[in-house]
């Protein structure tokens, strides 16, 4: 058996970390040209619906958020509890939506801007009353395309 | 001149300096894709222009009403969401051809050639002020449901594939072949809002 003795001990050599940059780097450019920085700090609170046959939003450039909901809890001291509309980074009126659409809209290249698209971030225990309005003033600004943000799930709870 | 030897650049901080900016993208990176129901809405109608008073038959119309306490009114009866999705199935496609669904007739259409199809069958939505949003979602999403099953089981029985997987000429087919139009009326000031 003295075929399996050892003979002498080996030292481990250090382990080369010449390509550990190449590595990390690799990693980087990935997370570089996948991350979307967070557009907007939400002042509502949100929780989107859940539907089976929800698609995926493309072309993230054409699209336009709306979002709706409760103020969340450090603006209630102003803003109350009743479910508001905010734009960009601040609390809106239905009135104001034309406004938006319209500086969204001139924001676009002239090709697509009939493509534009608004999304609807709306907590699911709003009332319809304020999604209602939302909807009749993006009709009147002519922002016919809309899209109902909701999770995607797979069958019926 | 005396030829300088090029020493070289010490890259040992350069992991480091990566890590660094990796940690960082790390961080701010969010992976979420948007999701949600595509839909559209009819444009405002003219005030010049009269309003087309087209009576549309009774059993064209499948009404779904939505009230306050998130219940559900189709076609005048109390229903359950769960039983919405067939029940608007049964109605685009109004496959024994009864009387009472919509009207059917004979269609030209390509990859198919002639059908007998609903002619245009109308989904009309309605909600009150105070309908939550999620049930609101709940029904358009079966409404939607409804339609995309009925189109993947066309296009499987014609083509062998979903809807999905088909050429952009072959979905119109199948799109006038079920061609139902989901219309939502406009609003009226009806119930609570709070």
């Amino acid at each position: 058996m003295a075929k399996f003795v050892r003979k002498g001990k080996k030292s481990v050599g250090a382990i080369n970390t010449a390509s550990l940059p190449d590595i990390v780097f690799m990693l980087l450019f990935f997370f570089m040209t996948t991350t979307v920085m967070k557009e907007v700090d939400l002042k509502v609170d949100i929780r989107l619906p859940e539907a089976t046959e929800a698609t995926k939003l493309e072309k993230k450039d054409l699209v336009s958020f709306i979002y709706i909901g409760k103020p969340s809890a450090p603006f209630q001291k102003l803003y109350g509890t009743e479910p508001r509309i905010q734009l960009n980074d601040q609390f809106k009126s239905v009135d104001d939506i034309a406004d938006f659409i319209a500086q969204q809209r001139d924001a676009m290249n002239e090709a697509d801007q009939a493509k534009m698209l608004v999304s609807l971030k709306v907590h699911e225990d709003t009332k319809m009353k304020i999604v209602t309005d939302t909807k009749q003033a993006l009709r009147r600004a002519s922002a016919l395309k809309i899209n109902y943000s909701s999770i995607k799930t797979e069958g019926l709870r | 001149m005396a030829k300088r030897e090029l020493q070289p650049i010490n890259a040992g901080s350069m992991a480091d300096i990566a890590f660094l900016l990796l940690i960082f993208f790390l961080v701010t990176t969010t992976m979420d894709v948007d999701t949600g129901l595509m839909r559209g809405l009819p444009p405002i109608p003219d005030e010049e222009q009269p309003e087309d008073d087209d009576q549309i038959k009774e059993r064209n119309i499948f009404t779904v009403l939505i009230n306050k306490n998130n219940e559900l009114l189709v076609e005048n009866e109390f229903m359950d969401i769960h039983e919405l999705r067939d029940k608007a199935k049964e109605f685009i496609a109004n496959p024994e051809d009864r009387e009472d669904l919509p009207e059917k007739e004979w269609k030209e259409l390509p990859y198919f050639g002639r059908v007998y199809v609903p002619k245009n069958p109308i989904i009309s939505l309605r909600n009150d002020w105070g309908t939550s949003y999620g049930t609101y979602i709940q029904v358009q999403n079966e409404l939607l449901a409804a339609k995309n099953e009925l189109r993947d089981e066309v296009s499987l029985q014609r083509f062998g594939k979903k809807y999905e997987e088909l050429d952009s000429e072959q979905q119109e087919a199948v799109q006038d072949y079920y061609a139902s139009v989901l219309s939502e009326a406009e609003p009226k000031k009806v119930g609570g809002s709070k």
